[in-house]
């Protein structure tokens, strides 16, 4: 029997989406309406794709990697359903799917490919069995929201065990390496690092961990290995064959997403066109937020999304800080995270030659403290993040600058970069 | 002539996914601005336990990072413990301020054995106290931080808390008590981290270790100005 959605929710749905289009509300709502008049409408509508579902999950790169591997797929000829709003929880994905059927609740897709994360997973597979997922790395983040590391490694666990066909996973990270040598061997493929990638690469373990450069030394074998990127090119290699390519993506842990976009990938599409699927990886740009580049006076302002300590210092030593203006904006929001302890497990000693330039946003004076410890000169402290871009933008007007910041301060300040500048409109 | 105070991490790498790091590097950096000369060293499960340690100061982390150092805690727990009856400053968090009292009794009735430092017993409860929380003493202030922990310690008769609990859950939620102390030693469920933000705690330790080893503290004016505000805003930030 083929489940198809009750006609009159899809209906329902897509009025309140229209309604909600002209008042430019949020996206969530009409997706919760659906889900309280059917709430068999996400499992029924995903439940006509030919290729399943694939659920995207982890602490760092998720919308980048999600990004990635929509376009790669695309190259391949199919058509992809995404939960593009980065509303990456499950009536997000109601409301993106709303916005994709037909008035019968047919969705035009070969595949979907879906952003959760891990709390949210863990609900999406109890509702939909993923094909496949893809597992990026368990790493501090929120905590406060989920309580411990560990008990999020159980999150993904759960995820792992519903998915039908095939878990692709991050062999370098410690927690996920043994969550994969627990399932059936033949259900988990995984992506890595060449033992020289490896060393820049440090875990939220590794800060003051004995053994810097992890565990992968005796691990099994990985699908899809990131062997070298000097800035611009990367090679990676996927079985017996190498692909070499220039790229937009910037940022070494961007890069490293795309060996998971490129894992996953080579598992969904039986023949593929390594051409067309070059092509596609080169021309792939990140995601909003994530190393994008705005131009103010004829600078570019680049924005890198910080949320965990992990995180922060593979944005640190992914972007070289000679040359830039260097501007740091932390909140401390819910959807941030309260806790400001996280700045302590960042090390930020690679600022201290250049200095900070400014420091804005709730908790600038946390932050401001933490570099104080650290010996890095700030500049200027400024809670107000309006002031505070302000005061950069015109001080350092004429050097390229870069912004480390939280997710509530990112969308702030790419609100107020907008009335500037051209920033690409996300819906 | 230089005077060195030697700092020691306990359990560097398996309690230390918490911020533990800004206790460490506050002490380090507040005791060099106070004109000392500092040794940092890190004790790990199986190493022998250094001579000659001015401040000891430890950490949480996870429940499996727990559980690692447990047996080797028992082991080192009669060298602690003189340390501790001989006044040496120490500072511990969360995961080993609960190990540093008599048990921690988890949710399933298992008993893991502590090593009585302080007189306090903690239980597992049923929910994590989570959150932005703010407590009072009388000898250092306002003490402002953050705390993530689902067990519940309970202090004996005669054990002092650390602080008074004004916002927040603090030890158990019911008693208005925030950590414990005994002589110098001090335990706290404050992350944030708490000795950066609460610098009268870690000049407190550094004077309690340079009076011992050298029989006087001179402190320096150090510029907190950045800590007094962050102090600031965090008053009034939510739970």
């Amino acid at each position: 029997m083929v489940l198809m959605p009750k006609r009159h929710a899809t209906l329902i749905g897509k009025a309140v989406k229209s309604v909600m289009k002209l008042r430019g509300g949020g996206s969530a709502l009409p997706g919760l309406i659906v889900e309280k008049i059917d709430p068999n409408f996400i499992k029924s509508t995903l439940a006509q794709l030919p290729d399943g579902v694939v659920v995207i999950s982890g602490t760092n790169g998720k919308t980048t990697t999600t990004k990635i591997v929509v376009e790669l797929l695309e190259s391949q000829g199919r058509t992809v359903f995404t939960n593009r709003t980065g509303s990456n929880f499950t009536r997000g994905v109601a409301a993106a799917l709303l916005s994709e059927v037909d008035s019968r609740g047919k969705l035009d897709a070969d595949i979907a490919v879906l952003e959760l994360d891990e709390a949210h997973a863990v609900h999406f597979v109890r509702a939909v069995q993923p094909r496949y997922s893809l597992l990026l790395n368990v790493m501090r983040d929120q905590l406060d929201r989920f309580g411990e590391i560990d008990a999020t490694a159980q999150l993904l666990k759960a995820v792992a065990d519903a998915t039908s066909t095939t878990v692709v996973m991050n062999r370098e990270d410690p927690r996920l390496l043994k969550l994969g040598t627990s399932l059936h061997p033949e259900k988990v493929v995984y992506f890595g690092l060449s033992d020289d990638m490896r060393a820049t690469f440090p875990t939220d373990d590794d800060m003051r961990a004995a053994n810097p450069t992890g565990t992968a030394a005796l691990g099994p074998p990985a699908l899809s290995v990131l062997d070298s990127f000097d800035g611009r090119h990367a090679r990676f290699t996927l079985g017996d064959r190498t692909l070499s390519t220039p790229l937009k993506l910037e940022g070494i842990y961007n890069v490293y997403n795309a060996a998971a976009a490129l894992g996953l990938v080579l598992n969904i599409v039986e023949s593929v066109d390594f051409e067309k699927l070059q092509k596609s990886l080169a021309n792939v740009t990140p995601a909003f937020g994530r190393g994008e580049s705005i131009m103010v006076d004829d600078q570019p302002v680049e924005l890198v999304l910080v949320k965990n300590p992990a995180g922060f210092r593979l944005g640190l030593k992914s972007f070289p800080p000679e040359g830039y203006a260097t501007m740091i904006a932390i909140n401390d929001n819910y959807a941030d995270g309260r806790d400001m302890s996280w700045l302590w497990d960042v090390d930020f000693d690679s600022l201290r030659t250049e200095g900070v330039a400014s420091v804005t946003g709730v908790r600038a004076y946390d932050m401001a403290l933490r570099l104080q410890y650290e010996e890095v000169e700030i500049t200027t402290v400024e809670t107000d993040l309006k002031k505070g871009l302000k005061a950069f933008l015109t001080k350092e007007k004429s050097k390229p600058k870069r912004i480390y910041c939280t997710y509530t301060a990112m969308l702030a300040l790419r609100r107020e970069l907008g009335r500037i500048a051209k920033v690409e409109t996300i819906s | 002539m230089t005077k060195t105070l030697r700092i020691l991490h306990l359990y560097s790498h398996d309690m230390n996914i918490y911020g533990d790091w800004g206790n460490v590097l506050t002490l380090k950096r507040r005791a060099e601005w106070h004109g000392y000369k500092t040794e940092l060293l890190e004790y790990n499960p199986g190493d022998t336990f250094p001579d000659d340690v001015d401040i000891v100061v430890g950490g949480g982390g996870q429940d499996s990072g727990q559980h690692i150092v447990q047996e080797d805690l028992q082991r080192i727990a009669p060298t602690l413990t003189k340390l501790a009856e001989g006044g040496t400053p120490m500072l511990v968090i969360c995961g080993l301020y609960q190990l540093f009292g008599n048990f921690f009794r988890t949710r399933d009735n298992m008993t893991i054995p502590g090593i009585g430092i302080f007189d306090v017993e903690t239980h597992g409860g049923p929910e994590r106290l989570i959150g932005n929380i703010i407590t009072e003493s009388p000898e250092f202030g306002q003490i402002i931080g953050y705390e993530n922990h689902s067990g519940l310690t309970y202090l004996g008769k005669n054990t002092e808390p650390l602080g008074k609990v004004i916002r927040g859950a603090g030890n158990n939620g019911q008693d208005e008590s925030e950590g414990a102390r005994y002589k110098n030693v001090l335990g706290s469920y404050l992350h944030g981290s708490l000795l950066p933000k609460n610098p009268a705690i870690a000049d407190f330790l550094i004077e309690k270790a340079a009076v011992k080893k050298f029989g006087s503290f001179e402190p320096t004016v150090i510029d907190d100005s950045f800590a007094k505000r962050a102090r600031a805003v965090a008053l009034k930030r939510p739970r």
